[in-house]
């Protein structure tokens, strides 16, 4: 029964990844983003007045106006986000170089809120290759961005060349601290990283509050606010405003690269994703769990500090409280979304980013209210979640390989 | 009179392969009857369409010699026919009448389970089959051989006729086995019929009345256990003549690479499961560790190879102290290790199989360079190995998962033995593995054996045991109660050393006179 079927030839890198796609089932993240854009139309037309107005007229005019807010919810979230082609036309035509910018600006604001999708996402998908669910994105996000904006303002006479990188990494290292912290308690005495990196992000969030009110304030303001950071420590814009671009964008898609380098490239990531898919098989073979753990947690947790720092030097250029709305939490989202693999989390952190800044435009523009993004990007979240949904809807056949087990299976500890 | 069961022609096609082709199978009253056949043969597929699981793409199934849709288990249960699987399908904080009665519930009036009716019946089934079952006794507090006498009784609580037991004695200890199939016995006797799926050729000769043999999804044909031996089945089973007895040359025994002595390892519940053990093994000799399971050879291999540290004792491998030592450390000495659980242990399932070839060398040139890893190599060396090795792999960067379990202690087979090695621990290496996965890998091991490796067989079947051992230590309650020559074993004295009880007369008197001091005092 079982055919002989040896691999004649030596498989390219090409068809690795061809592999690899197919295992991932991608095709269902695909899937799942289409359903879930349906179904928030359709959300979008039924919570809508006037499509229920329009059917007191007659059945067919309202659907017709249903259909009529749908679409007219996702082409602002569409201009919102990547812009009006019209209006992009006229400014080029026109030349005005302030139109111009104004006319992309939702286009390069979509990839600056990006950005720290991207080194959050890829924080946690770190964390999750190793079978470890740091949580404590947020908190550490916050911890590098203390340590950033410190280091930002501290240094006024530096050369740019050396501020950044010493800023990048302070921010690092502070966000490194508040994931190594849990990451040894894990290692070294079984503490579920889950719970301790919650508590960890309670320690960061009343930490910043002090910080920010206490030794970090800038005595020249009311508000407890941090000074801003020097010129030099600021990440180059490309443009002038209103569009704020700046180079984080490429350091994360830089990171990116290295940590998919890093996984899967070379020897440290083979022991990273053995233990976490398997770390009875990994004592056995000789790796240290312990080791894997502490740096894999600190690691990931250094990730998260840089998505405080870039938004502060790149974006807000000082910290006020309250600075990141959650992009911490949207990250462990995100990385699943993204199977955990750099690439998908790079494409997913541009969806998040594309998402959440066109729907502030949209309800900045449109009036149309920002949650109906939160419930897109929660349907699609739970067609992740429940692959068999989108398995049956498409009549997909089942994957060859269990896959969907490796973020799961570690949840009960 | 018609058969109690009759297939005719059934036939089962899944993508790319034909896993039933044309099977003709029946089963008369009171009778066992084996279903012999290798992993994959689509022993299991037939078993499946008769139970309702699968529907067949052609062919049809006579109960009583009346044609009978089976489209569901349902449908198969009104029939008569109910199936125990492999993994019991119990709920282990219910008691034995709540599973028993579960989907067939006694209500009184008033929808109240009416358990007690329910316990009588199981306490009646109990007692006719001589199943010895307590109907309140909570599932997980039994014994596996028990359980699975829990799920006979929901079949016969169900007034099956037809039982399918689909690899029963897998999950069984050699005493568990036995009694096993005195019950089997009992039961067709009772009237019940059994069709009995197995690989295992021991076990077929030793219960049957009649004998399929399937192999490629066709029946190569019906014996009995009259006409038939382990040799010929076995060749019918594989396609080909199977040496079933390992030829091997006498053992050319060189220095001692492996010293054990006085070894205490505690288990994880910290009670003391290896109990001062000392054993030595040369060069070029396979020392066999016979035991039941549970008395202590998970742990005496987990301390022999770094993954649990002793609490007293020393090892050295090669004159080297390795009481303390780390996995790693054992391994670069030229230790290997077959685990015993080779999927929870030996491999990484969801890692393609390149990269499980290289679990413990993955650090080493050529798979690296410092810290960057060379897939070139890695999957070169996979490639090799495949060929080598014949693991059965649509590609070298499919995940392990997807291969049979056979094929997946290829793989560790190939990685464990493809660097030079001194000393090899082998635990439990053919578990759950066909006939001729098993030939494989016993002939890989002896081979070793002749290149001066030291080997410590671990192992349960005690068949594998007294073939491939040149001496045997019977483990019994964290000790070693005695070690014997390889070529002086048989079935008897192991077993009877396995139960604790040296076999001479002497000791067998005192054994005897000291259980009645027990009972005097």
């Amino acid at each position: 029964m079982e055919k002989e079927n040896k691999p004649q030839k030596k498989p390219n890198s090409f068809e690795i990844f061809l592999e690899e796609i197919q295992r991932s089932s991608w095709i269902v993240t695909f899937l799942a983003i289409f359903t879930g854009i349906i179904l928030g139309g359709l959300l979008a037309a039924v919570t809508s007045l006037e499509m229920y107005a329009a059917f007191k007229v007659s059945f067919w005019d309202g659907i017709k106006t249903g259909l009529q807010v749908a679409w007219s919810t996702y082409s602002a979230l569409f201009t919102g986000s990547v812009g009006d082609f019209g209006k992009i036309k006229l400014a080029l035509a026109g030349g005005d170089a302030l139109e111009i910018r104004r006319a992309f600006f939702p286009f390069f604001e979509s990839l600056v809120q990006s950005t720290p999708y991207i080194f959050g996402g890829l924080a946690v998908a770190v964390g999750f290759r190793a079978g470890l669910f740091n949580i404590g994105v947020e908190g550490q996000i916050f911890i590098g961005a203390l340590t950033g904006t410190w280091a930002g303002y501290s240094f006024p006479e530096l050369p740019a060349i050396i501020h950044v990188p010493l800023a990048l990494l302070c921010g690092f290292l502070g966000g490194a601290l508040w994931g190594f912290i849990p990451g040894l308690l894990k290692a070294k005495t079984g503490a579920s990283e889950v719970i301790n990196t919650i508590m960890m992000n309670y320690i960061a969030f009343r930490l910043s509050e002090y910080m920010l009110r206490g030794p970090m304030k800038d005595p020249a303001e009311y508000t407890p606010k941090t000074p801003v950071i020097a010129d030099t420590a600021m990440l180059h814009h490309f443009f002038q405003d209103p569009i704020r671009f700046h180079l984080g964008f490429f350091i994360a898609l830089g990171i990116a690269l290295l940590i998919y380098l890093l996984l899967f490239k070379t020897t440290w990531g083979f022991e990273l994703r053995t233990v976490g898919a398997n770390s009875n098989a990994a004592r056995y073979a000789g790796m240290s769990n312990i080791m894997v753990t502490i740096l894999a947690m600190t690691l990931s947790g250094g990730l998260a500090g840089l998505a405080g720092t870039n938004e502060v030097l790149g974006v807000n250029l000082r910290l006020v409280p309250a600075f990141s709305s959650g992009y911490g939490f949207d990250s462990i989202a995100l990385a699943l979304l993204g199977k955990n693999h750099p690439l998908g989390v790079v494409l997913s952190a541009l969806l998040f980013g594309f998402l959440r800044s066109g729907a502030r435009q949209m309800q900045l523009k449109a009036g149309i209210p920002i949650d109906i993004i939160s419930i897109l990007q929660a349907l699609i979240l739970a067609f992740i979640a429940a692959p068999a949904i989108i398995r049956t809807i498409y009549r997909l056949k089942e994957p060859k390989v269990e896959e969907e087990e490796f973020t799961s299976s570690r949840w009960g500890g | 009179m018609a058969p109690l069961l009759e297939l005719r022609g059934i036939t089962k096609r899944f993508p790319g392969v034909l896993a039933n082709d044309h099977i003709n199978l029946t089963l008369e009253k009171g009778e066992i009857h084996a279903l012999l056949g290798e992993n994959g043969a689509g022993k299991t597929t037939l078993m499946n369409i008769l139970y309702g699981l699968y529907n067949q793409d052609e062919g049809e199934i006579l109960v009583n010699g009346k044609e009978t849709e089976i489209n569901e288990p349902t449908d198969a249960i009104r029939a008569g026919i109910g199936m125990v699987h492999q993994h019991f399908m119990l709920i282990p904080v219910f008691t034995v009448t709540e599973n028993v009665m579960l989907g067939e519930e006694f209500t009184k009036s008033g929808g109240f389970l009416d358990r007690s009716k329910a316990a009588n019946r199981v306490r009646e089934i109990s007692e006719k089959y001589n199943l010895n079952v307590d109907p309140d006794a909570y599932v997980g507090d039994l014994p596996v051989g028990t359980q699975q006498r829990v799920e006979i009784i929901k079949l016969l609580f169900r007034d099956a006729d037809v039982l399918i037991m689909d690899e029963p004695t897998a999950v069984l200890t050699p005493q568990e086995v036995e009694e096993l199939f005195k019950i089997m016995r009992f039961l067709v006797d009772q009237g019940k019929s059994i069709i009995f799926i197995t690989h295992k050729l021991g076990e077929v000769l030793e219960c049957s009345d009649r004998i399929t043999v399937i192999r490629g999804g066709k029946v190569i044909g019906t014996t009995t256990p009259k006409d038939a031996s382990t040799k010929k089945l076995a060749s019918m089973m594989v396609g080909r003549d199977v040496e079933l007895q390992i030829k091997k040359k006498k053992a050319q025994t060189g220095d001692v690479i492996l010293d054990v002595k006085d070894l205490e390892v505690l288990n994880p519940q910290n009670q003391v499961a290896v109990d001062g053990i000392s054993f030595q093994v040369k060069a070029g000799e396979v020392l066999g560790i016979a035991g039941v399971q549970g008395n202590g050879q998970t742990e005496l291999v987990r301390a022999l190879t770094g993954l649990l540290k002793p609490v007293d004792g020393k090892i050295s491998i090669l004159g080297q102290e390795t009481t303390n030592a780390s996995p790693r450390k054992i391994t670069e000495l030229g230790s290997a290790h077959i685990p015993e659980d080779r999927q929870k242990d030996g491999l990484v399932l969801s890692f393609p199989v390149a990269d499980n070839l290289v679990l413990n060398t993955y650090y080493q040139p050529p798979f690296a360079q410092g810290l960057v890893a060379q897939y070139d190599k890695i999957i070169e060396n996979s490639l090799n190995l495949v060929e080598k090795f014949d693991i059965r792999t649509p590609s070298v960067t499919t995940a392990v998962s997807t291969l049979s379990g056979g094929n997946q202690q290829k793989v560790i087979v190939a990685r464990e033995f493809s660097r030079p090695i001194k000393l090899l621990i082998a635990s439990q290496p053919t578990r759950g593995l066909d006939v001729g996965s098993i030939e494989y890998i016993h002939k890989r091991l002896i081979e070793k054996r002749d290149e001066g490796t030291a080997i410590v067989l671990v192992s349960t079947e005690l068949d594998e045991v007294i073939q491939l051992s040149d001496r045997i230590a019977v483990m019994y309650r964290g000790k070693i109660i005695d070690t014997i020559n390889g070529s002086m074993a048989n079935k008897e004295i192991l077993g009877l050393l396995m139960a604790g009880i040296h076999p001479d007369e002497d000791t067998i008197a005192r054994a005897k006179s000291k259980k009645e001091q027990i009972v005097l005092t």
